[in-house]
């Protein structure tokens, strides 16, 4: 049966999400602006019998998401901004570990401590890895809060499927307003992926002893894991990269934009178009894998581009890397918590294409 | 049809949930919506302020910088309505408690006395249901004619004793303009 509209905020959409997606697991600790998300999984969690603990910290509350992935359950945790940048250490653990896990930053400004408002100045620590060693994990970027339901729901599919963690990156916009969402299918714990590897429960099932660690004292060993997790990476750059695009065909320059910027951006195109210039738009939904080899192709149709970012300029690094000197790249950002408005990037749009 | 409002007011007289309820509506009457609200770290008397879209089309941008419409529930949210709506746009002013004239000509400026009329009712908590009459009565860009039914959905069965005084709050609103 088809499930009615719901009107939700993000935080609470993408909670729900996680839940009928078959979290059995999620550990928290409060942060503006998602509190409704770990205020929701407190409810909600706890009402069908799933773990829900508010760890004392960060840091503890990302290590015990390691603990229950090591065991084998789907788990997940939440923060924003200062609380992401606390969990790096735990997140390359969990990579070091092949571990699935869910991470959502629903990212505000910063550095420090910043503001509550939103931002999108986590794209380097989000896409690079953010914590020590070689490593890169799924980054997924919802523009609204159907997408950020969706994305959720299939962050756990994805990260138990290649065992690498993925992180959702909203920002304080998609975190706090409402739209109308229509809800995914509620997942049955027992049909959820199995996990050979997991630990716990050896004994009473006669399975030989599992180890989950990242620790390996043999360069020669430790070397090849790396080397085999890069070929996942490989494989995943291939199959899974995602994007949207909107007018890009005729366009003369290309805005570039993720979440919310790229809405901003799509409100910017509208008007331009209706001035007859030729803007186009293309969203990044997957962060990590970049779409850089689209970008790659349509800089070789002689398109311009104009990254659009709530920060001074991250994602556009990124563009310019898959653009490669072909075709020249402007940015326009807005940071501090402060979200760009359409008639500035229009504005932005115009200068560069003379008009 | 797009209809982009912002709402400002003082926290407590329902900015929010003027908002909510706004775009509920519009959902159920089967727009697109989005509601983002913005208040600062107070715990009382901080400015609320709420944007919200109800379009026929998919919204671009939730931030409602250009409104079509504005409401103004208090004194302190006049300057902030006033700088931003659209040439010719709508102003939508709680005469109760703002007492100054808007500065800019080019506005169609709408006074509703929200306290005065929800008082009348029996319920000054309800004035921001007034206003919201006033805005769909003025804007057009909610029908309103389920009102009831989806008020019983959105209130929990606890709250249901208040919806004829909210029904009446929305009437008196419609019916001041």
């Amino acid at each position: 049966m088809a499930e009615d509209i719901r009107l939700m905020k993000g935080n609470e959409a993408i909670a729900e999400a996680a839940i009928r997606a078959g979290c059995r697991a999620y550990f928290g600790y409060p942060i503006t602006p998602q509190n409704e998300l770990t205020a929701y999984m407190a409810r909600h969690m706890l009402d069908r019998k799933r773990t829900f603990i508010q760890a004392e910290s960060e840091v503890s509350a990302i290590n015990m998401v390691y603990g229950a992935a090591a065991a084998g359950a789907r788990s997940m945790t939440s923060s924003s901004s200062p609380g992401v940048s606390l969990k790096q250490e735990g997140i390359s653990y969990i990579c070091g570990a092949d571990l699935p896990a869910v991470i959502v930053n629903v990212a505000r400004s910063g550095p420090g401590l910043g503001g509550i408002s939103p931002g999108q100045a986590d794209y380097f620590q989000s896409t690079r890895g953010g914590g020590h060693g070689d490593y890169y994990h799924f980054v997924l970027a919802p523009k609204s809060v159907q997408e950020a339901a969706d994305l959720t729901y299939e962050a756990f599919d994805l990260s138990d499927e290649w065992r690498i963690p993925a992180m959702i990156l909203a920002d304080g916009l998609i975190g706090q307003m409402m739209e109308g969402v229509v809800l995914p299918a509620e997942r049955e714990l027992s049909k959820l992926p199995k996990r050979p590897y997991a630990v716990g429960d050896q004994a009473k099932q006669g399975r030989p002893i599992n180890h989950v660690s990242s620790i390996n004292l043999v360069p020669l060993e430790l070397e090849a894991s790396v080397r085999a997790r890069f070929e996942r990476y490989a494989k995943i750059k291939e199959t899974l990269v995602r994007y949207e695009e909107t007018q890009v065909e005729d366009a003369d320059l290309v805005l570039v934009a993720y979440g919310t910027s790229a809405r901003v951006s799509l409100g910017a195109l509208q008007e331009a178009r209706k001035a007859g210039l030729k803007v186009g738009l293309f969203r990044p939904i997957t962060l990590w894998p970049f779409p850089e080899k689209r970008l790659a192709e349509l800089a070789g149709k002689g398109k311009r581009f104009l990254a659009v970012e709530m920060s001074m300029g991250q994602m556009v690094e990124d563009v310019r890397l898959a653009v490669n000197g072909k075709a020249p790249v402007e940015f326009y950002g807005r940071c501090g918590g402060v979200i760009p408005t359409e008639d500035e990037v229009l504005a932005a749009a115009r200068k560069i294409l003379g008009k | 049809m797009t209809e982009k409002t912002f709402i400002a007011g003082f926290g407590g007289q329902g900015v929010i949930s003027l908002g909510q309820l706004w775009v509920y509506l519009g959902m159920k009457e089967g727009l697109k919506v989005t509601f983002f609200p913005f208040y600062g770290a107070e715990k009382r008397g901080g400015i609320a302020r709420a944007s919200v879209i109800v379009s026929t089309d998919e919204i671009a941008s939730p931030l409602v910088t250009k409104p079509d419409s504005a409401v103004v529930m208090n004194m302190d949210s006049l300057p902030i309505c006033e700088d931003i709506v659209k040439e010719g746009g709508y102003l939508l002013v709680n005469s109760s408690l703002v007492k100054v004239e808007p500065k800019r000509k080019d506005l169609k400026v709408v006074k509703v006395p929200c306290n005065e009329l929800a008082e009348k009712i029996g319920d000054v908590k309800i004035a921001n249901m007034v206003m919201m009459g006033a805005l769909a009565k003025v804007t057009g860009a909610i029908k309103m004619d389920k009102l009831e039914p989806v008020l019983k959905t959105f209130f929990p069965e606890s709250k249901h004793k208040y919806i004829p005084s909210n029904l009446a709050a929305v009437k008196a609103g419609m019916d001041a303009v």
